[in-house]
């Protein structure tokens, strides 16, 4: 009854539904918190790799994707899901979400790429990193911030974007890395500090970055890869690490339960895996899933290694309700207008 | 002699045999206002009680009553930006309507030059995405803007900027409700009103405002309504300044909070049901003012207010386009502030979007599609709760579900949307991610002003019109075709033209429904800026303002051609 009930409607809308899939290729629907100027050389590379895949992009923001993600878990769209946040995939895994499968080669990566607990659902990428891009045109006499705590001086106040950590995966792990390498106590106060200085939370982990170098704002916390983007662009910003260390994130692959895709969704995971995909990686990131394939970009700054917090993504996927919920009474509270 | 009896159908004894076995007159009607009801049910009813099941549900779906609620007034955050919603719409709107009302007075009272150049321009706003005009407001009062100096020090970013792009934003949507109550009158009060040499200020206040006070409260809640659920402009602009359509916004995308993204949804339909409440009334006083002896009033020129309001006219227009002047201008700057070259490089949306052109198209299908199903339906579903005399509570309903939509913020009923559409039970859920569900959303999304137009015309239409074909034995269907919908001819391509510029403009409504072959040109705007692109952004937009405008050039082409002539009956 059902069935027949689909398919009379089916009928019936039969003209606003999109037209067939090209004979020879399969559409694989992949969900991703990429940047968007990535999305179209991983897709070439993909299709090389993988002939038979059509890779269809569903591109937003860490924070939307895994919330589009989890309101879909009774019916799944995405075949795939690559480049997301790793602490997103640990807590679709954790509701099940996700199909085991181990991808050939998968052993050659660097360790902490990999998922390390049974059942295997997910394949590190590459690991971005939060840092501070500083307008050098717009600062008058301020002097570029070497450490987290020189953003707290009071002539940054209204001066600084960064992102919301609830929207942002870049936003979410400065907050963690903060809270994991400060301590808890520390990390709060530092950021009741950064708080007052702060002119938004915005809600892209790029964005903060490309205002500061528009000079719509003087500092902007930000995802890494853009820094050097923007600085390659000819904007007038210093992209710094500050020294005690930031906080990053993993970006990863998993294959969704229950795909109509399966072999093919396999053939890509398998593909993220291997030396060329990270040498892809590489062109935007520091540093990557493959042994010897970083290849840091032009203007990105040196020390990435060095600069990266001792990080648990086991613990940024079981905190994230309780830091954000923290976060969010702390701050959102006091979002109204300042005197 | 029994020629004369054959020619009485009433007494022909094979009428009366077909009579038997047809269904009346009365019975097509309450079916029609039926299928209408039902459709509105499916539409908007539905996913709003996928909606409110899901505020009265925990994050894991258990019921848990009006826990949300209690845990939505207990947070001060929250709170503080349902007072921030209100008084941030309230004065959108107290700017907005006089300024509406005055420039909607000049374009149908007056004989000021240039009237079709005053209406495009204040139209202007309706042909981008919301979020245009906050970016444009970007590029003149931003901290890097060219008129900076014009914000005294104080910051863009906040109430300053939400309630200016908002009052930019929602203009023409007040100015079409006031035009359209404005330009129907019978011009023989006034005539009296003159021939007995009543002061201009009295005619204002007795013949004018009472005729328009129907508009001018459905513009006002209009304006407040759209304001307070946009989430496009307080999302670009708004800084620290949290609005409710941006709590909703955060908790489903940020926080993942399903559950308390509806209940603030819940929170911004009480405008709406306030609305219909106020609307009720505002009907129950409102007599036709287009009785079928009516006559359309012809302003006489008068050169003093002629020439002041072209100035407001002018000042208005100049404002609204040197806005979106600019906004298409930065689409052309290679590196805002530091590089002015001009290039078509931020045009090549490929580069910072991985729909390219592409999301373009889906739009251009959406939008059509939306305006020919979209406007049957509104304006079919308008003369049957505005005419139909019999099924008054179903009547009531089905108006009652029209006004809905307006005060549903796009992103909430998009979430219902996906809440209805995509349940594992519901055997529509073959449509979730496509074109269907993007038609069926956005054609339930902008349902009331379409509807409320289509009344407002439909209401100076007398009812004798009614009585007169009821007593000439024909059916309301051919009173439909052959006189009522020829005489609202004019606000069915209002209605058809606006569906289309708001499917190509939609945002919020979609942003959660789209799959990834229906991307739409206006989502890959806000994922544009949100990466901070702005320079796309404002390119895609001004594509689809370009696009938009080619639409109304036409309708506009229609109009003069084929109306002038359809409605010349309507002079003397």
């Amino acid at each position: 009854m059902k069935t027949w009930l689909k398919a009379g409607i089916a009928a019936a809308f039969a003209f606003a539904t999109p037209g067939v899939a090209l004979a020879d290729k399969t559409k694989v629907t992949v969900y991703t918190a990429l940047e968007n100027d990535q999305l179209k050389p991983f897709k070439a590379a993909i299709e090389t790799a993988v002939p038979e895949a059509d890779v269809v992009w569903v591109r937003d923001s860490t924070g939307v994707i895994t919330a589009r993600f989890l309101a879909e878990k009774d019916n799944p769209r995405a075949d795939m899901v690559v480049g997301l946040a790793a602490s997103s995939l640990l807590m679709f895994e954790k509701a099940g979400l996700l199909e085991t499968y181990k991808p050939a080669g998968v052993d050659k990566l660097k360790d902490v790429f990999r998922d390390n607990a049974e059942p295997y659902t997910w394949t590190g990428m590459d690991a971005f990193l939060g840092a501070v891009c500083f307008n050098t045109a717009e600062a008058g006499g301020l002097a570029a911030p070497k450490s987290w705590k020189d953003l707290l001086q009071p002539g940054f106040k209204g001066k600084i974007v960064m992102p919301h950590p609830a929207s942002s995966g870049t936003g979410y792990l400065l907050v963690a890395g903060w809270l994991q390498s400060m301590g808890e106590e520390a990390g709060w106060a530092f950021m009741d500090g950064l708080h007052d200085n702060i002119a938004a939370y915005l809600h892209s982990g790029s964005a903060p970055c490309v205002q500061a170098a528009r000079g719509e704002q003087l500092v902007g916390l930000a995802l890494d890869m853009r820094g050097a983007s923007e600085k390659t662009k000819g904007a007038p910003i210093e992209v710094i690490f500050p020294t005690e260390g930031v906080g990053w994130e993993m970006e990863a692959t998993a294959v969704v339960k229950g795909t109509k895709n399966l072999e093919i969704s396999k053939k890509i995971a398998d593909w993220v895996a291997t030396e060329d995909a990270n040498k892809l990686f590489a062109k935007t990131y520091a540093v990557v899933a493959y042994p010897g394939a970083d290849n840091p970009p032009a203007n990105y700054p040196a020390g990435a290694d060095k600069a990266m917090i001792k990080n648990d993504l086991g613990w940024m996927a079981d905190n994230r309700e309780r830091v954000l919920a923290e976060w969010s009474k702390r701050y959102e509270s006091k979002a109204a207008p300042k005197k | 002699m029994s020629g004369a009896v054959e020619a009485m159908p009433a007494v022909s004894p094979r009428a009366a045999a077909t009579r038997r076995f047809a269904i009346s007159e009365t019975q097509v009607a309450g079916l029609m206002i039926a299928a209408v009801a039902a459709v509105l049910v499916l539409i908007i009813a539905l996913p709003l009680w996928a909606l409110l099941s899901k505020s009265l549900q925990s994050v894991d779906g258990r019921f848990v009553g009006l826990q949300n609620f209690v845990t939505y007034a207990s947070t001060p955050t929250l709170m503080a930006s349902l007072v921030n919603s209100v008084w941030v719409a309230g004065l959108a709107t107290a700017i907005v309507i006089p300024i509406a009302f005055v420039y909607a007075y000049a374009l149908t009272r007056s004989r000021m030059p240039l009237k079709s150049v005053f209406t495009a321009a204040a139209l202007l706003p309706i042909f981008a995405p919301s979020l245009l005009s906050a970016l444009a407001l970007i590029y003149l009062f931003g901290n890097q803007g060219m008129l900076r100096s014009w914000m005294m020090g104080a910051s863009l970013y906040g109430p300053i900027g939400i309630i200016a792009a908002e009052a930019l934003y929602s203009f023409p949507h007040a100015l079409l409700i006031l035009t359209t109550a404005l330009s129907l009158s019978d011009g023989r009060l006034r005539e009296a009103a003159d021939a007995m040499g009543t002061t201009r200020r009295r005619i204002f206040w007795t013949i004018t405002l009472p005729g328009a006070r129907y508009g001018l409260v459905s513009a006002a809640f209009v304006v407040f309504t759209l304001v307070i659920t946009d989430f496009g402009i307080p999302k670009v602009i708004g800084g620290q300044f949290d609005v409710l359509a941006t709590d909703a916004y955060r908790q489903v995308v940020g926080q993942q909070n399903f559950p308390m993204g509806a209940v603030v949804g819940i929170v911004l339909l009480l405008p709406a049901v306030a609305a219909f409440f106020v609307d009720r009334r505002a009907q129950k006083r409102q007599t036709a003012l287009l009785s079928a002896r009516a006559v359309p009033y012809e302003p006489k020129p008068d050169r003093q207010r002629d020439a002041a309001l072209f100035l407001f006219s002018a000042l208005v227009a100049l404002a609204i386009v040197a806005t979106y002047a600019v906004a298409a201008w930065g689409s052309f700057v290679r590196y805002w502030p530091y590089n002015l070259s001009l290039t078509f490089a931020n045009y090549d949306f490929a580069e910072v979007e991985p729909t390219g052109w592409g999301g373009y198209s889906n739009s251009l299908k959406l939008a059509g599609l939306t305006a020919v199903l979209g406007t049957t339906l509104v304006f079919v579903g308008a003369y049957l709760i505005e005419k139909i005399k019999p099924y008054r509570a179903l009547r009531g309903f089905a108006h009652f579900l029209a006004m809905l939509p307006m005060a549903v913020p796009g992103l909430v009923l998009g979430l219902g949307y996906v809440f209805f559409f995509n349940a594992s039970w519901n055997p529509l859920n073959v449509f979730y991610g496509t074109l269907t569900v993007l038609v069926i959303n956005t054609v339930a999304h902008y349902y009331t002003v379409a509807h409320i137009t289509a009344l407002t015309s439909l209401k100076q239409l007398d009812h004798e019109f009614e009585a007169v074909s009821a007593s000439l034995k024909r059916p309301f269907w051919t009173l439909f075709g052959r006189v009522t919908a020829p005489i609202c001819a004019p606000a069915i391509l209002d209605i058809a033209v606006y569906m289309f510029v708001n499917a190509m403009t939609t945002v919020s409504a979609v942003i959660f429904l789209y799959g990834a072959d229906t991307k739409l040109a206006s989502i890959s705007i806000v994922h544009m800026d949100e990466a901070g692109a702005v320079a796309s952004a404002a390119a895609m937009g001004t594509v689809i303002m370009a696009t938009a405008i080619g639409v109304k050039v036409l309708h506009v082409a229609l109009t003069a051609l084929v109306f002038g002539r359809l409605q010349r009956w309507r002079r003397r």
